[in-house]
């Protein structure tokens, strides 16, 4: 899978502020990358230098093979972006404001009338934006994103400020455009808004990438030992599982938690406990959540740093 | 440039401004102001004279003109001669400085209101060039500024003729010195005016202190517009040929290098453009 977004060595100050120092990270082609970081990270230069919309200081940026800097135009035409406050002209309706994102993108007005409808948008096009609430703007912010059907979309905290209803009913609208093959960029802060929909996460903090990858390499990484859920119809025969070699570890909590030294030795210890009679009902690898591993490779950070 | 890029830029603010009554109101108060109730109050005053003590006194006026303006006007009272100096020479200003407020005040909210409502960040990721933003911008400030001219203009015609025109013996407006003020010379003062607004819109921090510096930017040309009306309604045919291609050259040159000098940082309000 090719890189739709490359980020070599990037740097942007605002005066005597560093926005980003020597990022680097590539967005694969079809996948969705979270962008995760608290707030000041340097997720929203990101975004903005994605499309040209600022000018790096230092580094190289390609998207689509094109350079935002040079081929600024071309580049915006094929990106699709909701930024995190999504605005709008509220004294114009949302089908005017749809209408001028369709002349601006070249979109037809049937591809508008889509785009809203896809995002459950359409029954308000109507309305003028100034009365809408902060759900049904963000979905207006998705429909014109995505109304010329760009190869990327750049979601720059798509969720911000809205209850948790319209929140997952958001992320679902961006799963439906990563199960269509879209390269999705996730900017967020809040980790259960990543978990479940990043193809890969970008750790960001002070305007840098601490750590990229496929949430199950990164776990690898920095959660190396793997931890495993067994459950018997006789529970008090499980205590067997500590004296195995490959057991670090082991936690009671309503069933066995029991920490190996790899995910190979998994067979092992099931067929020891087996032949030690123990009438096994559950053996389930945990899968680190993203706090769990955002927590975690912080940690490992600090570590590093001191 | 692409125009229908330009329209779109252009179209959206039109359509925004036409739905702002805190918009159009109080400038369509200002346009009745000058073009309809100073026009036909002054006008009916002195056609008004002729029964009044007051009308001597308006002869000795008229008579302490400059003889250019007052042998070019059309009837032999005094009173019909003051008649024709006040609506042809001395209120000819107004259909320069009502546009300008009008344009200058869309203008001045241009690119700082883009900034404030956040909307600015939409334009700096689209596909639009800056200078196809910054020429939907010039001329959807041009258009209202227009639109009051050309219906100012006609309602003040109306308005002119029908209270002074029996005085000078029929229709004596428009005068060819009106004309070529309408036609050639308003429309590149307006662009001048709204090049330098558009500028400043475009780096101050907020509406407010545009439109304030707006004002003061837009106070000289706004003098220098009064001094020109006045002449080119006096003396129409080459010099104001002349100065409305002067008006042009620099409404150009400055609208060419205000769009050059627009970056998409500034409508995002990043902290590297302060």
């Amino acid at each position: 899978m090719g890189s739709a977004i490359r980020f070599a060595s990037v740097s942007k100050r605002f005066g005597p502020v560093r926005a980003l120092e020597a990022l680097d990270f590539a967005a694969p082609a079809g996948a969705v990358t979270v962008l995760l970081g608290p707030n000041g990270a340097g997720k929203t230069t990101t975004v903005r230098l994605t499309t040209g919309a600022l000018v790096a200081d230092g580094g190289d940026i390609e998207v689509l093979g094109l350079h935002p800097r040079l081929d600024g135009d071309e580049v915006r035409r094929r990106v699709g972006i909701v930024p995190p406050k999504p605005a709008f002209y509220d004294r114009l309706t949302g089908w005017e404001n749809l209408q001028f994102a369709a002349r601006i993108f070249g979109a037809s007005h049937r591809a508008a009338r889509e785009a809203a409808d896809r995002f459950a948008i359409g029954h308000a096009l109507d309305q003028e934006v100034g009365g809408y609430s902060t759900g049904m703007r963000s979905r207006l912010a998705l429909a014109r994103a995505a109304i010329h059907d760009p190869e990327i979309l750049l979601l720059d905290e798509p969720t911000a400020g809205l209850d948790p209803e319209s929140a997952r009913s958001v992320l679902d609208l961006i799963r439906e455009l990563a199960g269509k093959g879209r390269t999705i960029v996730l900017c967020t802060h809040l980790l259960h808004e990543a978990e479940g929909i990043a193809d890969q996460v970008v750790l960001m903090n002070n305007g840098h990438a601490q750590a990229s990858g496929a949430p199950d390499e990164l776990a690898g990484r920095y959660l190396a030992d793997p931890v495993v859920v067994f459950d018997a119809e006789d529970r008090s025969t499980l205590d067997a599982i500590a004296e195995h070699r490959s057991v670090i570890d082991v936690t009671w909590n309503g069933s066995v938690h029991a920490t190996l030294t790899s995910i190979d030795a998994l067979p092992d210890v099931v067929a020891d406990l087996v032949a030690r009679g123990v009438r096994i009902t559950r053996v389930e690898p945990v899968t680190p959540t993203l706090e769990e591993l955002y927590f975690e490779m912080q940690r490992a950070h600090r570590e590093d740093a001191t | 440039m692409r125009a229908s890029h330009v329209r779109a830029v252009a179209g959206a603010d039109l359509r925004r401004l036409f739905k702002s009554k805190d918009y159009w109101i109080p400038l369509t108060i200002i346009g009745v102001l000058f073009f309809m109730v100073i026009p036909f109050i002054s006008l009916s005053v002195i056609s008004s004279l002729a029964r009044t003590e007051f009308a001597e006194q308006v002869t000795s006026i008229v008579g302490n003109l400059p003889a250019s303006l007052t042998d070019s006007a059309p009837g032999e009272s005094p009173l019909a001669k003051a008649s024709y100096v006040l609506a042809v020479y001395m209120l000819a200003p107004i259909a320069i400085i009502v546009p300008l407020t009008v344009s200058v005040a869309v203008a001045s909210n241009a690119i700082v209101g883009e900034r404030e409502r956040g909307t600015g960040e939409f334009l700096a990721h689209s596909p639009l060039t800056t200078t196809e933003i910054y020429t939907g911008k010039l001329i959807a400030s041009l258009i209202p500024g227009y639109i009051a001219t050309a219906g100012g203009f006609s309602v003040y015609a109306l308005i002119v003729n029908l209270t002074a025109g029996r005085l000078l013996g029929g229709w004596f407006f428009p005068t060819a010195g009106w004309v070529i003020l309408i036609v050639w010379v308003v429309p590149p003062f307006i662009a001048v005016a709204i090049a330098i607004v558009l500028r400043m819109s475009a780096r101050m921090r907020s509406a407010a202190s545009a439109q304030q510096a707006s004002s003061l930017v837009t106070l000289p040309v706004i003098l220098m517009s009064y001094l020109v009306a006045a002449r080119v309604v006096s003396s129409p045919g080459w010099p104001g040929f002349f100065i409305g291609a002067a008006a042009w050259i620099v409404a150009a040159v400055l609208s060419v290098r205000g769009a050059k000098r627009l970056r998409r940082e500034r409508l995002l309000g990043v902290a590297s453009e302060t």
